[in-house]
């Protein structure tokens, strides 16, 4: 069995917590030994690097010194949220590439009596592993409950695949392993061109219709594929394409219903786990019709009626003049 | 400056200015970890090309970067360009020269902050008020961020963001109270120690 040192970050304690439960469900099945690297802090997201560089280092540099203290049989540290992953990359293959650097990290580090050696671990994101260790053989055997029919839109996001100094990924642009997964799950992949495009990460925080609009572009593409989902691998992703959806349907008088899940979630459908246990249901844009297109039925929940209710209250009160927004020929509203 | 730097300058008029004083290229290329190869740009535009949010920058990352050599310090540091970057990394991976544009927008962003040269505060903001949870907790705490951030920036926008947070707690994905990490005071300790080492 193989066994990594898994670094959760702080999305998927509450966030993305749907993604860590659905890892939990799922990491037996296909031989996912994980053991958490002990007491990690945040990776600082892309918000510690600007305002302090060697502080930025030094706080990724603490998580990899820790991890390092656990490596017993692998040397490889796993992360699930693309944000995580790639500040733990980029922070190592920089210590690595430059030696002034790692000594003044190193130097920080030694405040707390930590040291670390560049390139002791390995840094690899939960897909890659999924999909490479694990692989699509083992995955297809486990398949009891095929996504067949289930047409999904994979989507990447921005830092998984890039800049990829470490050459993890088949391309930087439009990388295909999750569309392979996909596929051996039985689903129907579009081949989504806007896979790696940006979901706005913190511009939410920053101008909103700025936001507002990278998030629509990626809905729309997706719907215009005739998309029944998303899914993503990335917490800030998910969370940008579904929890904003509905203000971005306000925004631009659109009405788009695209859910978006995690990858493990479809892999332990297909693997026929019940849907509560991957989490599902705890979605704002309800997963419950494109599933049961498929024959999964997921009971009702409260609160995601609830909230429903509220986003078609909201959409009501949308004010018929004003001035002209982005509309595309086709869109949803205007051509159905 | 020192003496000797001057007579170059008096001695050689056509000297480059590089000789005689320090340039905001060398700056920008010195506060950038590793090697950015900002000096390598040959003004192609591919940054701003694949941009996602160029549309919405007072200048394109290539505007940007003739700015930096053209010297126009206050100009550059003003510019709400790095605040729009996404760390979306496509002109990072495009640029044909191999120049790492996203980590050049980050120091930008860096010395923005120090030198209190910005002129629309939410951004700079929102990554203080990040850190400072990570400086007492060793974690985000989304709660807190969402909370603290738009009541100061956008006070008037909180009724419209009820239904999401309530939505988030009642889903149960955002906590009421912060975590903190077991080991804060050595977090604490390298952070400080980095920060100084930073300054000196």
């Amino acid at each position: 069995m193989p066994k990594y040192l898994f670094y959760p970050g702080c999305s998927l304690q509450r966030s993305a917590r749907p993604y860590q439960d659905s890892i939990n469900a799922v990491k037996e099945l296909i031989g996912l030994e994980l053991e958490d690297v002990r007491d990690w802090n945040c990776c600082g997201a892309t918000e510690y690097v600007a305002i302090h560089h060697l502080a930025a280092h030094a706080l990724v540099g603490r998580n990899l010194a820790l991890a390092a203290q656990q490596v017993d049989g692998t040397r490889t540290v796993m992360a699930a949220c693309s944000a995580c992953y790639l500040n733990l990359a980029k922070t190592d293959s920089y210590l690595r590439a430059d030696a002034d650097l790692a000594e003044q990290v190193n130097t920080a580090l030694a405040a707390g009596g930590l040291h670390y050696t560049p390139g002791t671990v390995r840094v690899r994101h939960l897909l890659d592993i999924v999909v490479n260790d694990i692989g699509l053989d083992t995955i297809k055997s486990r398949v009891v409950r095929p996504l067949k029919g289930l047409r999904v839109a994979p989507y990447y996001g921005c830092m998984i695949a890039r800049p990829d100094r470490d050459n993890r990924w088949d391309n930087v642009e439009h990388p295909v392993a999750m569309d392979r997964l996909m596929k051996a799950l039985g689903a129907e992949v579009i081949d989504f061109p806007m896979k790696t495009h940006c979901c706005g990460g913190h511009m939410t925080q920053i101008n909103l219709p700025v936001a507002f609009e990278l998030i629509r572009r990626l809905i729309h593409g997706a719907d215009q594929y005739q998309a029944d989902l998303i899914v993503t691998l990335c917490p800030m992703c998910q969370l940008n394409l579904d929890a904003y959806q509905a203000d971005v349907n306000r925004y631009f008088n659109t009405d788009y219903r695209l859910p978006v899940v995690y990858f493990t979630q479809l892999v332990g459908l297909a693997f026929g786990l019940e849907p509560d246990r991957l989490g599902l249901g705890k979605e704002f844009v309800d997963a419950r019709p494109a599933l049961s297109r498929i024959g999964i039925e997921l009971p009702p929940a409260e609160a995601a009626e609830a909230e429903a209710a509220v986003a078609r209250r909201a959409r009501k009160q949308k004010a018929p003049a004003g001035l002209p927004m982005p509309r595309m020929p086709n869109d949803h509203e205007e051509g159905q | 400056m020192d003496d000797a730097s001057l007579s170059v300058r008096e001695t050689s008029p056509k000297s480059p200015p590089y000789t005689a004083h320090r340039s905001f290229l060398e700056e920008v290329i010195e506060a950038t970890p590793g090697d950015s190869r900002l000096g390598m740009c040959i003004q192609c535009g591919t940054c701003g090309g694949s941009c996602p949010s160029a549309a919405d920058m007072d200048h394109t990352p290539r505007q940007i970067f003739a700015m930096i050599r053209a010297d126009m310090r206050e100009q550059v540091l003003r510019s709400n360009t790095p605040w729009y970057c996404v760390s979306c990394y496509y002109c990072t991976v495009r640029c044909p020269q191999e120049v790492h544009i996203t980590d050049v927008m980050y120091t930008l962003k860096r010395m923005a902050i120090r030198e209190k040269l910005y002129d629309d505060s939410t951004a700079p903001d929102f990554s203080q008020t990040f850190i400072g949870y990570i400086e007492n907790y060793g974690r985000s705490f989304e709660f807190g961020l969402a909370t603290r951030h738009n009541l100061r920036h956008r006070p008037f926008q909180l009724p419209a963001m009820v239904p999401m947070g309530l939505g988030m707690l009642t889903k149960g994905r955002m906590d009421l109270t912060p975590h903190r990490i077991e080991n804060i005071e050595q977090l604490q300790k390298i952070l400080a120690r980095a920060i100084e080492l930073e300054v000196s």
